[in-house]
């Protein structure tokens, strides 16, 4: 879309503002602005977020893409792939390392969908 | 098992006398663990500061050893450090000549150390790992990260000042990368989401959601983050027109941050000033600085330089980033960023980093506490301006939210349009909401979604079991670096122990040296010629020059018509494919100076008178002055008596003029050396001594920056003292040969 510049017209309901409030009011549109992408942050998760769950978790980046690709695979994803190690661990009584090595070798994928509540991934 | 936590295990600190050793760095990699390195401000700073002759008022604690200025020989070699981070951009693809480019550029004031990504790293689903060359950039691995990260370990001992480390958490795996980082101990980060959405094409839904996790390991990390906004000026066609759009993109992206934790004191902007000249670039960037700064008081200015309109003439880009650091002193700037004047030709060089470094330095120097004397003026135009900026902004963001928020204003072309909002020209940047790389790949988080880390953005939940959520799993990485696991190689060709081994002569005889500009021994050099002809013609002359100089791969990267058809200058690089062994070299031995003490000692028993003169047809004093006055460190210091004569005196006045007042020595400059008559001079004193027989009555010392020694000699002259001599220098000379003779004498 191409447009003439009507600033003048436009800037009609700013002129009587004063400075601090024209502060405000840029801020205030700014928080606007990214409210949707910050609420949606809490809501959602991604192959990249739980990649990095699963480094900080003591797996390398060989490893974690593996466990999480598996997840991807089986619409399990929403559920967490750090949360899938954890139970997988607690469930066959392994340290939290062993569980990961096993899925990273292909190993319990069975176990994994009844680690979780029901449901598969919700893509929006 | 549990890996030992040592920061700096077993390497001893670095030798400023010695290279340092890549492959030292490397051994036991694995083992070191840099852990948090939370950004690092210059400290001293809002402080007067007396450095040598001169208060300061906008500087920082000195570093304990540096490279000063150049200039500053004639202020007693000070070197004051300005208030504001300095920032080097330094990616020549292999990390481990990095390093070295990186120590140059810690002694020469950068201590914010930005490493570019190599091409495409941003599309990577993944991290990457090992050391495999990169092209415009590194491939930014865990190992890279380490390796680097040790040595600037070092060099921040070395120059007595905490260096920031900084890359890029954009593209597609940013999360997995603000792991790495804060691992790897990087003190700062570029991240904003609108970057991939319109410069890397990546899905805007995933950028987002990805950038939450991203911000909030950048915020635990106590990183400071840098947003992407400058880009915009540098992808628009008309950039003098985007200043409203970009004081959108800053707002959303610190908005958006501050929500996901970062403190607003650890984000700062990428503003650049959007113009350069020919354009009236101060008149149009200085109200958007100001505009910019009111706008966004609690948050940082990282000033960028202008790249925008930068061409291959290192001189013309220097200028334009000088009136840029202007902008910086009248307006204000917490990181000082700096743009190689290389960049319009090729991937920066070594001395190309240290150039652009130096030009901030410099100028940031100069223009110490300009603020206190000239003031922004808001009452006239520069007012309205402002005022016009921060509205326009408004409105665009107005805009946005009337049609639907972010994503839909993204998909409709408002950004990088040429129009000056709220004009649209309508040729903006469009992505699809759906669309981009990784569209489709984020999931909603389910009822039971449990991510078992200690920094998490949204929700979690935590089993009722454990009181935090990496309790789980007995703690995780960011508060048990040995559970961190270590990939090195996965390329058995491309990677770092290949490049050394190729290279093994260099690193086991540091004697062997090649002249290089990015990599060890890549062998270029460059060479500036002056050709009579018009531009087309003078290229391909200088490459058969090049040729015939014996050089290999000729290019011509820069020329510039002085006139069309009277002459071009160029710029041609091209490599050498020899070696020079400097052991091998025969070096002159430096002689060694007499103490101050000594000297002053010596002139007390017996005197010295001198006499002095610029000769010929030469009316420089300056340099012979340092020599002689007692206020810079002259021979008049220690005691010598002495008579000058001022500038273009003949020749044999001086021999008279030495005659009469039964002088010891006699001091010649020439500073002209063109036609070569400095050296006909020299010879011409010599000559004049011989016939009047008093040649064994004088010392004959000449100066002059076109002098040495060796040329002296020849000229038959006892001495001679180039650029960079001083006082004590002379004084040593003249005490040493009298002494000798009196010896002789004996």
């Amino acid at each position: 879309m191409a447009r003439k510049d009507d600033y003048l017209q436009r800037r009609q309901h700013l002129a009587q503002m004063s400075d601090e409030e024209l502060y405000q009011h840029f801020w205030d549109l700014a928080k606007q602005l990214v409210a949707p992408m910050l609420e949606a942050g809490k809501h959602y998760t991604t192959p990249s977020i739980e990649r990095s769950v699963l480094l900080r978790m003591g797996f390398s980046s060989l490893e974690a893409k593996p466990i999480v690709n598996g997840l991807i695979d089986r619409e399990l994803l929403g559920h967490g792939a750090g949360n899938c190690v954890y139970l997988l661990a607690e469930k066959m009584n392994l340290s939290i390392r062993e569980a990961g090595l096993a899925l990273v070798e292909g190993k319990y994928w069975d176990q994994v969908p009844d680690l979780f509540q029901k449901g598969e991934d919700r893509h929006d | 098992m549990t890996k030992t936590f040592n920061k700096h295990a077993q390497l001893e600190n670095l030798d400023k006398d010695e290279r340092i050793d890549v492959r030292k760095i490397l051994e036991n990699l694995e083992d070191y663990h840099p852990g948090k390195h939370p950004w690092h401000w210059r400290e001293g700073r809002n402080e007067k500061r007396v450095i040598g002759d001169f208060e300061y008022h906008e500087t920082s604690k000195p570093l304990k050893q540096s490279v000063p200025l150049a200039g500053s020989r004639g202020f007693g070699y000070i070197d004051p450090q300005p208030d504001c981070v300095i920032t080097t951009e330094i990616a020549s693809g292999r990390f481990e000549d990095d390093i070295r480019r990186m120590r140059m550029a810690a002694w020469n004031g950068a201590d914010h150390i930005m490493v570019i990504r190599t091409a495409g790293q941003s599309h990577i689903d993944s991290l990457i790992e090992g050391t495999t060359q990169g092209i415009g950039g590194i491939a930014v691995t865990r190992k890279q990260c380490r390796a680097t990260r040790r040595a600037l370990d070092l060099i921040e001992e070395e120059v007595g000042r905490p260096l920031n480390f900084h890359s890029y958490v954009s593209g597609i795996a940013g999360p997995d990368i603000a792991v790495m980082f804060v691992e790897e101990g990087i003190s700062g980060a570029h991240q904003d989401p609108q970057y991939n959405v319109l410069y890397r094409n990546i899905n805007g839904l995933r950028s987002f959601v990805d950038a939450c996790e991203s911000k909030s390991i950048i915020a635990y990390g106590e990183m400071l983050q840098i947003d992407g906004a400058h880009n915009a000026n540098a992808t628009a066609m008309e950039a003098w027109k985007v200043y409203p759009e970009l004081m959108v993109q800053h707002a959303l992206n610190c908005a958006f941050s501050v929500g996901c934790g970062i403190k607003p004191e650890n984000i700062a902007l990428s503003t650049v000033p959007p113009t350069a000249p020919p354009a009236p670039c101060m008149r149009l960037d200085l109200p958007y600085a100001v505009a910019l700064r009111d706008l966004f008081r609690n948050f940082k200015m990282r000033a960028q330089q202008n790249t925008k309109f930068m061409e291959s003439e290192a001189r013309e880009a220097t200028v334009t980033h000088t009136l840029d650091i202007v902008i910086s002193r009248l307006t204000s700037a917490d990181i000082q960023s700096t743009i190689t004047p290389d960049e319009g030709r090729n991937v920066p060089w070594h001395y190309n980093n240290i150039a652009a470094i130096n030009t901030a330095r410099q100028s940031l120097n100069g223009l110490d506490g300009i603020r206190e004397m000239v003031k922004i003026d808001r009452e006239g135009p520069l007012g309205n301006q402002v005022r016009e900026f921060k509205e326009r902004a408004i409105l665009f963001m107005e805009e946005m939210l009337e049609i639907g928020g972010y994503f839909e204003a993204v998909e409709q072309g408002f950004f990088i349009d040429n129009g000056l909002y709220p004009e649209r020209k309508g040729d903006g940047l469009v992505r699809e909401r759906n669309g981009g790389i990784g569209a489709g790949t984020v999931v909603a988080r389910a009822e039971d979604y449990f991510a078992p880390v200690s920094v998490h953005y949204g929700n979690n939940h935590i089993p009722a079991q454990f009181k935090s959520a990496s309790e789980a799993i007995g703690g995780d990485t960011f508060e048990d670096p040995a559970k961190i696991i270590f990939v090195d190689e996965l390329d058995p060709e491309d990677n770092v122990e290949t490049r050394i081994k190729e290279k093994s002569h260099y690193y086991d005889n540091p004697n062997l040296v090649r002249p290089e500009v990015e990599w060890l021994g890549d062998g270029i050099v460059v060479l500036t010629l002056m050709l009579p002809c018009d531009k087309r013609r003078a290229e391909f002359a200088s490459l058969e020059i090049g040729k015939r100089l014996g050089l290999k791969d000729c290019t011509v990267i820069h020329s510039q018509i002085l006139h069309p058809s009277e002459g071009t200058q160029i710029e041609m690089k091209g490599t050498v494919d020899f070696d020079i062994d400097l052991s091998e070299l025969n070096i002159p031995e430096e002689i060694p100076l007499l103490s101050e003490t000594e000297i002053r000692d010596y002139i007390h028993t017996r005197p010295i008178t001198v006499v002095a003169a610029t000769v010929g047809e030469d009316e420089h004093s300056v340099g012979l002055k340092e020599i002689l006055d007692i206020k810079h460190g002259g021979i008049e210091g220690f005691g010598v008596h002495y008579h000058y004569l001022g500038t273009s005196v003949p020749v044999d006045k001086l021999v008279d003029a030495a005659i009469e007042t039964n002088a010891d020595a006699i001091l010649q400059s020439t500073i002209i050396s063109h036609d070569d008559v400095h050296i006909k001079n020299m010879r011409k004193l010599h000559d004049i001594c011989l016939e009047r027989g008093v040649r064994d009555k004088f010392i004959l010392i000449c100066g002059g920056t076109q002098v040495t020694n060796e040329m002296a000699l020849e000229a038959g002259c006892d001495a001679g003292f180039g650029r960079g001599s001083h006082g004590i220098d002379v004084a040593s000379f003249i005490v040493k040969t009298l002494k000798a003779r009196e010896t002789r004498e004996e």
